[in-house]
């Protein structure tokens, strides 16, 4: 084996072994979340995914941005066929090793190069739409300057290895016309061909030098990104797929049951119950009343908090945001994030989760829960299915079943609905009054 | 004109009968002055369609959707376990009710607390009697009249009703709009998640302005509505933007029920 295969092989190995630890760490950090059955209708859930995550079919509801978004997507999937073939090259110490394909070949190393292309410009014009055009989506509160970068960050990056790819399929070329040993002419290069007068005029060993930068810039490239992921909202490209199959099926405003509060209430109707009886042997103690903190949310709203790419469809949509309220659903998944990832690095230090004095609430004011509609515009828009309003629901629920902490006016409406069966202080005696009326 | 009399399940049972369908007034519909005519014009349309129904009077009480949706789980599940009994009690088997909220919570929380019924909202059910030929109407004074419907985010958005509105609403040979934000898009009017019941959160404007703004924009003649709610909200945001006297936000029910002459 030769040095710079061995050199490949443990950067790919690190690399991979690297990208392995950080998934494990989200995937546990997935699991301190509560448990929910999001199994049942497989057949439907694999249609879900297949339409939102794999057919990008929200994504088209903005066209622009949405079939900017699809060629990127589909060059990122199909140019790491590609990739396949540069790992194999960088293990074996071959050159091209699937040009024996022939005719296949230059169908697909064309292809990719067309789909480069569309990937670069579509970067660009993202690049604009962020930070020349500075749409307001991209520019709201929540988004300070770490949010701002990691974007840009991801655009930058994947202009880099493009570019990389193409020059090194020029540099290719060049190499391979001169009958430099190694270099066969395979494939066909519509795009970089344009880019071989850059090299003509070099000396062998310098675009020999030269293709073999971009070689490494784009391999290693790809896996400094692949490890990039994992600490940015770029996760998405991964969690979409499994975010999208779990996703809420039952109507979208239907508020999910607390069993725990159905059997308390049996409990409460039922005239033969013991209300003084002792709990059952070996019963743990329960759980509590909606969301303090990320624990107390489901699993699915912490992968929720992880599949978010921060894209804002949701709060340009939101009716509260829209009227200048505090609430921004996205704010609501970035700092279910945030605090996770606090509580993934605390249980990191300590080997199980010390006790920091901060919950979610300290990132989410009541301000924000209270001015949510359950409208689910957010729901609806977004493109891989999270759902913020369950967050919110877990929340108030806390809010108020365990701080009885409201609205003033939340007060009068619960005694109101307590005492008389209505939200108004009107009483059951006058129901049918607007019988009697003209 | 003659009050309208309709029985209740208590009477009904009394009697030995089962209505066809059991209406469900809910609580905006029963107290709220403007509400209570869109409840007198669906039973007016039930009652020329021919429809054997009842409500519950004194026993109905409120569902408890916005108990559950201000985070009092507790007396949401109080209230729900309540009506079940009720329900059941007197073996219901279909509801139709006028409230977007009132429907979401039967069709969609009740049954996994024991109440499973075949739940319609009013413009699904005066849909299917239009269909039927049970109710017939022409266009009568909305001939040609410009009107614009805005979708309640729990019809819509949240049970996926897009259609039977809109259905009824073509009966009327008006010329009908769409705002831009329509359908699966549609802007919420401010109402929902409890927000009925407290003070706007601090912004920059309230949500039914924003929302009226965009259906006044369309130049309507109506407004119509599948919510009380909403219907507030609306009627609220057309008096903030002083056209009151040209735009009229009316239920699709009053407007079918004007139609008919009813």
């Amino acid at each position: 084996m030769s040095p710079a295969s061995v050199i490949f092989l443990v950067v790919l190995l690190g690399a991979s072994g690297l990208f392995a630890r950080q998934v494990g760490k989200i995937r546990r950090n997935i699991g301190l979340g509560r448990p929910l059955d999001r199994t049942d209708r497989r057949a439907e859930r694999w249609k879900v995914m297949a339409r939102v995550a794999l057919g990008q079919g929200k994504m088209v509801a903005r066209p622009v941005a949405g079939v900017m978004h699809i060629l990127i997507y589909v060059g990122f999937v199909v140019i790491n066929i590609e990739v396949l073939e540069i790992v194999i090259d960088g293990v074996l110490g071959t050159h091209r090793v699937f040009s024996f394909l022939g005719p296949l070949y230059d169908v697909l190393i064309g292809g990719f190069e067309i789909l480069a292309v569309g990937v670069l410009l579509a970067c660009v014009v993202f690049l604009a739409r962020r930070n020349v055009l500075r749409l307001k989506r991209f520019w709201s509160k929540e988004m300070t300057v770490w949010p701002r970068s990691d974007a840009n960050i991801i655009l930058i990056a994947e202009i880099i290895l493009m570019g990389a790819f193409l020059k090194m399929n020029a540099a290719d070329q060049v190499l391979a016309a001169r009958g430099h040993a190694h270099y066969t002419l395979a494939g066909s290069y519509p795009v970089s061909t344009l880019l071989r007068p850059f090299f003509e005029g070099m000396s062998d060993a310098t675009v020999y030098g030269l293709e073999r930068a971009f070689w490494w810039v784009h391999i290693v490239g790809i896996l400094a990104f692949l490890n990039y992921l994992p600490i940015s909202k770029h996760f998405h490209i991964i969690l979409a797929f499994p975010n999208t199959w779990y996703s809420k099926l039952t109507p979208r405003t239907q508020v999910r049951n607390m069993p725990r509060v159905t059997e308390e209430v049996k409990l409460m109707l039922d005239p033969n119950a013991d209300p003084y009886a002792a709990p059952a042997e070996g019963q743990v103690e329960p759980e509590r009343f909606g969301a303090r903190d990320v624990f107390d949310l489901t699993w699915k709203s912490l992968m929720d908090a992880y599949s978010c790419t921060e894209c804002g469809r949701c709060t340009s949509e939101c009716p509260a945001n829209i009227t200048g309220k505090l609430l921004s659903p996205r704010k609501i998944m970035m700092d279910t994030r945030d605090r996770l990832e606090e509580v993934g690095r605390n249980i990191d230090r300590h080997g199980s989760f010390q006790d920091d004095g901060k919950s979610l609430h300290d990132r989410i004011s009541e301000e924000e829960l209270w001015a949510c509609t359950t409208c689910n515009a957010c729901t609806q828009a977004c493109p891989v299915n999270i759902d913020p309003v369950d967050i919110i629901m877990e929340m108030r629920r806390y809010l108020v079943m365990e701080e009885s902490r409201t609205r003033p006016a939340l007060t009068s409406m619960f005694n109101n609905v307590e005492n008389n069966g209505a939200p108004w202080a009107f009483g059951p005696d006058k129901r049918l009054q607007w019988m009697e009326e003209q | 004109m003659e009050p309208l009399k309709v029985p209740t399940m208590a009477e009904c049972a009394a009697k030995g009968e089962s209505p066809e369908v059991l209406f469900w007034v809910g609580c905006a519909g029963s107290f709220d002055d403007r509400a209570r005519k869109i409840t007198k014009a669906f039973v007016k349309l039930l009652n020329a369609a021919g429809v054997k129904f009842a409500v519950l009077g004194q026993e109905e009480s409120c569902t408890g959707d916005p108990a559950r949706r201000a985070g009092n789980e507790l007396l949401f599940q109080m209230q729900a376990m309540q009506n079940i009994g009720v329900l059941n009690g007197y073996g219901i088997k279909r509801i139709v009710t006028a409230c977007p909220h009132c429907f979401n919570t039967l069709r969609n929380e009740y049954p996994e607390l024991g109440g499973t019924y075949e739940v319609m909202h009013h413009t699904q059910f005066i849909n299917a009697l239009l269909k039927e030929g049970r109710l017939k109407v022409g266009g009568g004074s909305f001939k040609g009249r410009r009107i614009v419907f805005h979708d309640p985010c729990y019809l819509g958005r949240g049970n996926g009703e897009y259609e039977a509105p809109r259905e009824v609403l073509a009966r009327l040979d008006a010329e009908l709009v769409e705002m831009k934000r329509c359908r699966q898009n549609g802007l919420c009017c401010g109402a929902g998640g409890a927000q009925m019941f407290k003070e706007p959160e601090p912004g920059t404007r309230d949500v039914n302005i924003e929302r009226s703004e965009e259906a006044l924009s369309t130049d309507p003649a109506y407004i119509a509505a599948g919510c009380p709610f909403c219907n507030t909200m609306l009627t609220d945001g057309v008096k903030h933007f002083n056209k009151e006297d040209t735009v009229r936000v009316k239920d699709i029910a009053e407007l079918i029920a004007e139609a008919g002459d009813l």
